[in-house]
């Protein structure tokens, strides 16, 4: 049975949870509309949350994140589906139903986050919160602060009921291992979708040796590295050896501007290095940062972050293309070789760790929205009734997709108009 | 509404162990006087639940506290229709925090009892409704403005648009052509502007009225209810307008400060908007201004005072993708070569094609430069004259036109533009820290002005192109539509967007003393001639700043109020031991608290002298707290709060920053009582700064211990 919500009221499905989704479920909610958010992680949030520090405040995103779900809890007009993806989208502007699929949690809504499960189970699994820089249980809380504050269980490396020790330690009844897979279906008017980016699969660019080369790490996972809730309680520590990074370089467009890769250019990472170089250097006074890039792209007001960086004289900028990317011989440090256009000159230097600036790849590019049209990129289409927002749409920052989801909720207002 | 409490204890996660449930019964039934009082393994459960929603519907209870966890999560259990909540973490403050089982229960004690106070001092909300309008102010007929009219009209609401020229437009008037801003990105490049149908949507449209030649004059009175003179060669007429949307455009920045790149000095040196024209007169046949001849050589000289410490300390951010468009005006209709000298191309997301497009073609010449001046080459062209260029260390271009990518200028760099009639000024705040732009400070709430009820889209809010402009003005109409409604029901907009209290001053006991209208954030309190205040609710954000900064305490809010916080600090307990102190924390409750709540989740321990009382915002902290706490013999007292200063995080921009300055003015009561003022202090801590909590306590509670025990104690 399709759920037709409230008579008189727009309705709107947002797909993806993160800061797009959530602002414009946030925002058409407190305009009058009755929303549904579906999010495929255990956790509302998306990228933001693994941000240690927004460009160019240097503020935490939980701040914001915590503003935007404490409207969620107080308004009875949004709904929320964790571990939840789409099926299917049919109908037309003002008349569409979505079917969803509701993943198994395996833990229900008595939890109370009391840790139980996790201490019990036996099962380590990546972190993909932490870009697998280290471990959780199988039983896990995705984040510190996550929305909802329940715990999940990894369903791909749980042993089940085989196993069923967390069972035994949880005192309220919140484990169910024999969960299965649930389907909804929902009427609106409009769909937003908001489903965000993925960091650009670095394996695929030979010359940058990510994953071949040790101490070769993706910008996000810095972003990681430097939170005082990731994987080395926020010091900058290289993943080879653990050894505390002091002298490091970011490689820009990784993967971005170029045909092969990304053709377009993912817009946040000039503006993510330059505050990466801020994270390093206010941990580590000793500290180098090298920038290669082709050409720095701070628009705006963000100019004023670029120069401040440049006032930095342990900050370099040397504009060229990294060519190769190597191991240093008998040591964990990492050699770049590029060629400095300004002086046409070839350069080989030694770094304890390596950041490459990878782009934004649209996360429909991977995985397509059943019911939207997407471009060669894998960037949305929007149509009648079919709204995108943020970085689904085009790379954008955190303030660009928040502004961008905005207009997304005008618009899917506009679809329930006099309807 | 009468009021009947009722009081829930849980005694799930370890707490039915960690306290004795018997006697904080027996406080909360005897001492504090709650008819119902009971407990549960597990309050959260479907069972605990209905074990209360069950003395609602049965008992008539409506004022339900909850002995257990924190207000961050089990949010949808404990709701219950038209009750005041209010929540007592425990599990947080004192089972997670505290290390000794002794210290856990007598934290308990105290927390429960400020639970119990806070709700029997907390009222019903009852919504401040007054006759509202729900039709929108729109000012700037540019790309922008429309937008932002047709989606408001388009939704049922009246729009009144006012333009300062006599015709709708704005810039894109001017354009020769556009970058097509829908898929394909790549063909053709350049498309029509279209703007005259845009035009016509909005002149023939029924729901907007259209005032040309046009400015606004005075926006007096508060969202629902701004009452804005606007003048027409010089009529006035008194409009009543609900919410503003301010989309004043932008100018370009003043070319004849460019005089070394040739500006003034060369007829042949031109503007990015005079190029514009220039196409669009000879519909894409580019003729020289000097001799009326074909233009061969055409130099665009980017960031023109753009990027430039002397001039704009910002990139325009559109300049490089008009730049490139302009190359294709040059390439396309014309038999001549385009030259681009640049800092750095700047062709975010998708615009990056273009920049490849221009690349491709051999007839448009890319180089990073640092461009030093233009000067005569004597036969009529000019030298472009540059430093660092890929071409060479030192080297001269010539070129018969040279166009300068002159930035933008927001229209509020000079200019309030809307004239607002309040106490704190005309325009809005905060300009200056952006550059003249009418930004937001906030990364996370793009709309978000300090002047509740009026949202900026476009180039006024920051350097844009038009689609970004037209996506801006997109969801400025949706806040302009929002916070219209919202005032017409009486609820709060951002960030307390559910909130339907707000400030009620007790007037007859107001001294004038103008602090509250001097610091509210949000300048919603003004003054009338007497120099008396009188609040604006529509205008308020609900921070109680006002409540903080009042001397007399005569500001209340339904659910939060002076005496409220004052008799909460004044139950508290405290130690008889000399080398016992106990410290109170009042918190922010948006970023302090919620990294408080995280430490516990960690398992960091603190020291147990503290007891934390949250405050909707640091901002309401009134100095009578501190002196009613430190008479009652409390040893010092610490406030928690986001940082500030350029970079503030504070969700009502001012509040910590406030709550700071009034500390400055705290030595005077603390003087009175004979004690020393570093027994109350401030601190910032951000949401994800949960670690350092434990350590900023300790120094505290260090410092209170070397100066010694509060020598009130005992009385």
């Amino acid at each position: 049975m399709a759920e037709q919500g409230t008579s008189g009221l727009c309705r709107v499905l947002v797909v993806g949870g993160g800061f797009s989704g959530l602002t414009s479920a946030v925002d058409a909610a407190e305009t009058g509309a009755e929303v549904i958010v579906i999010e495929k992680n255990p956790y509302l949030g998306g990228r933001v949350a693994q941000l240690n520090k927004y460009f160019p405040k240097m503020c935490p995103p939980m701040c914001g994140l915590e503003i935007n779900f404490k409207r969620i809890k107080t308004n009875p007009l949004i709904s929320f589906y964790t571990n939840a993806e789409i099926e299917s989208i049919s109908g037309s502007e003002g008349d569409f139903t979505v079917n969803v699929v509701i993943n198994p949690r395996f833990i229900n809504n008595n939890c109370v986050a009391c840790d139980a499960c996790s201490q019990i189970c036996p099962v380590d699994r990546p972190n993909d919160f932490n870009f697998g820089l280290d471990n959780t249980k199988a039983a896990y809380l995705p984040y510190n602060q996550a929305m909802p504050f329940i715990y999940a269980i990894d369903g791909k490396t749980c042993k089940g009921a085989s196993c069923g020790k967390c069972l035994e330690v949880c005192k309220y009844n919140a484990i169910d291992l024999s969960m299965k897979p649930e389907k909804k279906t929902f009427k609106v008017h409009s769909v937003i979708l908001a489903t965000g980016w993925n960091p650009y699969d670095a394996t695929k660019i030979d010359n940058l040796k990510y994953g071949s080369v040790k101490n070769v790490v993706s910008n996000m996972m810095m972003e990681r590295l430097s939170s005082t809730t990731g994987p080395t309680n926020g010091i900058i520590k290289r993943p080879s050896d653990g050894k505390v990074v002091n002298n490091i370089a970011f490689v820009q467009c990784a993967g971005s501007r170029d045909e092969n890769h990304l053709e377009f250019c993912s817009y946040i990472c000039c503006m993510a290095s330059l505050k990466h170089t801020k994270y390093i250097r206010e941990q580590n006074p000793d500290s180098n940062a090298t920038i290669f890039y082709i050409d720095i792209r701070t628009p705006g007001k963000y100019e004023q972050f670029y120069w401040s960086v440049k006032e930095d004289s342990n900050v370099t900028f040397v504009k060229g293309k990294v060519a190769n990317i190597e191991q240093a011989k008998g040591s964990d440090d990492v050699v770049v070789e590029a060629e400095d256009i300004d002086t046409g000159e070839k350069k080989e230097i030694t770094f304890d760790m390596v950041v490459l600036a990878t782009g934004m790849e649209p996360s429909c590019a991977t995985t397509k929205v059943n019911g939207y049209k997407f471009t060669k990129e894998g960037f949305g289409i929007q149509e009648n009734g079919l709204y995108i927002a943020g970085c689904s749409k085009n790379p954008m920052d955190v303030s660009k997709s928040a502004q961008d989801a905005t207009s997304a909720a005008m618009k899917a207002l506009q679809s329930g108009h006099g309807r | 509404m009468e009021k009947k409490l009722a009081c829930y204890i849980c005694t799930g996660c370890g707490l039915g162990e960690a306290i004795n449930v018997d006697k904080v019964s027996n406080i909360v039934k005897n001492a504090l006087k709650v008819p119902i009082v009971k407990s549960h393994s597990a309050l959260c459960n479907q069972e605990g639940v209905e074990l209360i929603k069950a003395d609602i519907s049965a008992e008539g209870a409506n004022t339900i506290i909850i002995v257990g966890c924190s207000l961050r999560v089990k949010h949808q259990e404990f709701s219950f229709a038209n009750c005041i909540v209010e929540r007592v973490p425990v599990r947080e403050l004192c089972l997670w925090l505290l290390e000794k089982p002794e210290d856990v229960q007598i934290a308990a004690e105290d927390y429960i009892k400020m639970g119990v106070i806070k709700a029997q001092k907390a009222n019903f909300p009852e919504p401040y409704i007054m006759e509202t309008v729900k039709n929108i102010l729109v000012i700037g007929g540019g790309i922008a403005g429309m937008t932002s009219a047709l989606r408001c009209a388009d939704m049922g609401y009246d729009v009144v648009l006012v333009e300062k020229e006599a015709q709708l437009g704005g810039f894109v008037n001017k354009l020769y052509k556009q970058i097509p801003t829908k898929l394909p990105f790549t063909e053709p490049l350049i498309v029509d502007t279209d703007i005259q149908s845009t035009i016509k949507a909005v002149e023939s449209h029924p729901k907007i009225k259209v005032f040309k030649s046009s400015k606004v004059e005075k926006t007096e009175g508060q969202p629902g209810a701004f009452d804005v003179t606007i003048s027409t060669n010089g009529k006035e007429e008194i409009v009543k307008i609900g919410t503003v949307i301010l989309a004043a455009g932008w100018k370009p920045y003043d070319a004849t400060k460019l005089e070394h790149l040739g500006y003034g000095k060369f007829k042949d040196v031109v503007t990015n908007i005079e190029f514009e024209e220039i196409a669009k007169k000879g519909n894409g046949k580019i003729l020289r201004p000097s001799d009326g001849k074909p233009a061969k050589k055409v130099a665009f000289i980017q960031c023109a005072g753009s990027r430039d410490p002397n001039h704009l300390p910002y990139c325009s951010a559109m300049c490089c993708a008009s730049s490139l468009k302009q190359t294709k005006y040059v390439r396309q209709d014309n038999d001549a070569c385009a030259m681009v000298f640049y800092k750095d191309i700047r062709t975010p997301g998708r615009t990056e094609y273009y920049y490849k497009e221009a690349q491709n073609d051999p007839g448009v010449m890319l180089t990073k430069a640092d461009v030093i001046g233009v000067s005569d080459a004597g036969n009529g062209n000019m030298y472009v004259d540059m430093e660092n260029s890929l071409l060479g260390e030192k080297v001269k271009v010539e070129a018969d036109l040279v166009v300068l990518a002159t930035g933008i200028v927001p229209a509020t760099i000079d200019d309030p533009i809307i004239n607002l009639q309040y106490r704190q000024g005309p325009g809005l705040p905060d300009l200056d820290l952006y550059n003249g732009f009418a930004d937001s400070n906030f990364i996370c709430f793009q709309y978000e002005t300090r002047r509740t009820g009026i949202y900026a889209a476009g180039c006024v809010r920051q350097p844009m192109n038009m689609a970004e402009a037209q996506e801006d003005a997109t969801g400025a109409a949706l806040k302009a539509i929002q916070c219209a409604e919202h005032v017409a029901k009486g609820i709060a907009v951002h960030p307390r967007a559910w909130d339907l209290t707000y400030p009620e001053p007790f007037m007859q006991k107001c001294t004038a003393c103008k602090r509250c209208t001097e610091e509210c954030p949000f300048g919603a309190i003004d003054e009338d001639e007497k120099g008396t205040p009188y609040f604006k609710p529509n205008r308020c954000r609900r921070c109680a700043t006002c409540m903080g900064a009042c001397p007399e305490r005569i500001v209340s809010f339904k659910d939060y109020h002076v005496d409220m916080i004052g008799t909460m600090l004044k139950s508290v307990s405290v130690p008889s031991e000399d080398d016992d102190p106990r410290l109170i924390v009042l918190v922010c409750e948006n970023d302090a608290y919620p990294a408080i709540d995280a430490a516990a989740k960690a398992g960091i321990k603190i020291d147990k002298a503290v007891r934390f009382v949250q405050l909707r915002c640091l901002g309401s902290t009134n100095l009578v707290w501190i002196a009613d706490a430190l008479s009652r013999g409390i040893d010092g007292m610490l406030l928690m709060g986001c940082k500030y200063g350029e970079n503030y995080q504070c969700h009502f921009a001012k509040g910590s920053e406030l709550a700071n300055y009034r500390l400055s003015k705290v030595q005077e009561t603390l003087s009175r009582l004979q004690l020393e003022s570093e027994r109350v202090q401030m601190v910032q801590l951000a949401i994800d700064e949960g670690d350092q909590v434990p350590k900023m306590i300790l120094d505290f509670v260090d410092r209170v211990k070397e100066i010694g025990p509060n020598p009130f104690k005992g009385f």
